[in-house]
């Protein structure tokens, strides 16, 4: 379902992303890891085209991405929903409006059913009743649930977490990474996480693709990733800085 | 050795992308579903809102127009041409370009800085991966709320501040009301109010065009929105200087022949 082939990033000399190549099936749920400033999130960004790449291909259901414009992606993103690091709500919306966006803009339901499903939704996310307030007025953890009501309330059929437990207290990223499971149980989405939370990637990824130095570092299950003697592997798995390195 | 300035080609640079961005826009206006919703708001927010600045400024410029012409006109005894003055002034130049300096400082700085805000905090990508064209949904109401509020604007302009040069002109500087009035109908002419009109709607898509561009351009973090605020003010306020001299030229040409 999503194929990424050869991706290569620069911004101006700093390379990015240097020939990456992985693919993710339907229904999976993969977690993206890597220090910070690997291009995680560079690479999030090609898989729905908000990059265009230097060269290389991102494959998704066959289409490569890299050839569209801004227009002719926009169908094939309709088959996205993405959680921002930032959750990114929109702060002239309520919070009915944002989770309601895109059904508003379709224009396909009456103005009752998609309160409903705005509904719904947030019950979903276990905040039901906050359709009136303003993001101003919610929490980091409620803006985190409420930017991922807004990209399944239309049913996508890819959903993309940009480090969603990032800034969260250990409690509300557990209820985060519980919600994470069950969206991917209900909905049946394939699920793309980047994240630096080991715990997290642990229990929400089937498959862990590392990222090094702009390449792919490892691609496996979380036993294999986890239980892998590979000294970098080891040292980023389980925090353990390296004294060597001059930024340790 | 460098034959082209970096200064110079970058300026160049970015007039064709503000020019491709325009493009884009009127594409979009024509091809794709206005959400009208949208549009009257901002119709509201640059309209409605901007009328208090616009009209009084309107107001003060053809009180003092009325003032400065009539202390030089009296001294040849021409005191009743004083109206006539304010009159072509405010229609073909004053109305519209004051007009649109007011609009650009008040709607131009608030749509850079917050389509920069939304850009710096990602809410321009989250639209983007909510299969919304960024174009459609941010710019095309914005820019259709200010060709169409920006005439209207300069029309109330210009009136108030003929209205207010002639209570001025009569009532404090003692004029004579019928030859002044009968002189400013005589001089004042249809086309001095459509080329003031054909400005204002111009000088509208100016202010919104670039004021998105810059908006939709800013770098990273509040330094980025403050710059890219600033920016769309200079240059739109300047733009819309140059392009007057060059309307004025064209819309005469136009109009005599």
């Amino acid at each position: 379902m999503i194929e990424v082939r050869n991706l290569h990033k620069s911004f101006g000399a700093q390379k990015v992303l240097d020939g990456i190549s992985f693919e993710i099936g339907k229904g999976e749920s993969a977690v993206i890891i890597g220090r910070s400033g690997c291009g995680k999130s560079v690479l999030l960004k090609h898989l729905v085209g908000l990059l265009i790449p230097d060269s290389g291909e991102v494959l998704i259901d066959g289409e490569n991405l890299a050839g569209m414009d801004e227009r002719q992606l926009l169908p094939v993103r309709r088959k996205f929903g993405m959680l921002f690091q930032s959750a990114a709500l929109f702060d002239s919306l309520t919070v009915g409006e944002n989770v309601g966006f895109v059904l508003r803009r379709e224009n396909e339901l009456s103005p009752s059913e998609i309160m409903q499903r705005v509904e719904e939704t947030l019950e979903m996310v276990e905040l039901p009743g906050i359709q009136n307030k303003k993001p101003a007025e919610l929490s980091g953890g409620m803006r985190k649930r409420v930017g991922l009501a807004r990209a399944i309330v239309y049913k996508p059929e890819i959903i993309l977490y940009d480090e969603p437990t990032t800034g969260l207290d250990p409690v509300v990223s557990d209820s985060i990474d519980q919600l994470i499971l069950r969206v991917c149980e209900q909905l049946k989405v394939t699920s793309v996480v980047v994240t630096h939370d080991t715990r997290s990637m642990r229990r929400v990824g089937n498959q862990i693709i590392m990222l090094v130095g702009g390449k792919v570092y490892a691609n496996g299950t979380p036993d294999e990733i986890f239980n892998s003697q590979d000294p970098v592997i080891h040292r980023f798995v389980n925090g353990i800085s390296d004294p060597k390195e001059h930024n340790f | 050795m460098q034959i082209v300035p970096d200064k110079f080609s970058s300026t160049i640079n970015e007039m064709g992308r503000v020019a491709l961005l325009f493009w884009e826009t009127a594409n979009a206006l024509f091809r794709h579903k206005v959400d009208w919703r949208d549009v009257s708001y901002q119709l509201y927010f640059i309209g409605v809102k901007s009328q208090s600045v616009v009209l009084i400024t309107g107001a003060f410029t053809g009180m003092v127009l009325c003032a400065q012409t009539y202390f030089q006109f009296h001294k040849v005894r021409m005191d009743t041409a004083t109206l006539a003055v304010v009159s072509v002034s405010m229609c073909s130049e004053l109305g519209p370009v004051l007009t649109a300096l007011m609009v650009a400082g008040r709607v131009g700085a608030a749509m850079a800085a917050e389509l920069g805000t939304m850009r710096v905090t990602e809410q321009i990508d989250a639209l983007r991966t909510l299969a919304t064209h960024p174009v459609d949904y941010l710019i095309v109401p914005r820019v259709l709320a200010t060709v169409i509020a920006m005439p209207l604007l300069t029309g109330e302009a210009i009136t108030l501040g003929i209205g207010a040069a002639y209570i001025v002109g009569t009532f404090l500087l003692k004029i004579d009301p019928t030859y002044s009035w009968a002189n400013m109908l005589y001089y004042s002419s249809a086309q001095a109010v459509a080329i003031g009109l054909i400005k204002a709607f111009i000088f509208g898509i100016i202010i919104s065009v670039v004021s998105c561009y810059k908006g939709m351009n800013c770098r990273e973090g509040a330094e980025g929105v403050g710059k890219a605020t600033t920016e769309a003010v200079v240059t739109t306020s300047i733009s819309i200087l140059i392009s007057n001299f060059f309307l004025t030229l064209f819309l005469n040409r136009v109009f005599a022949s």
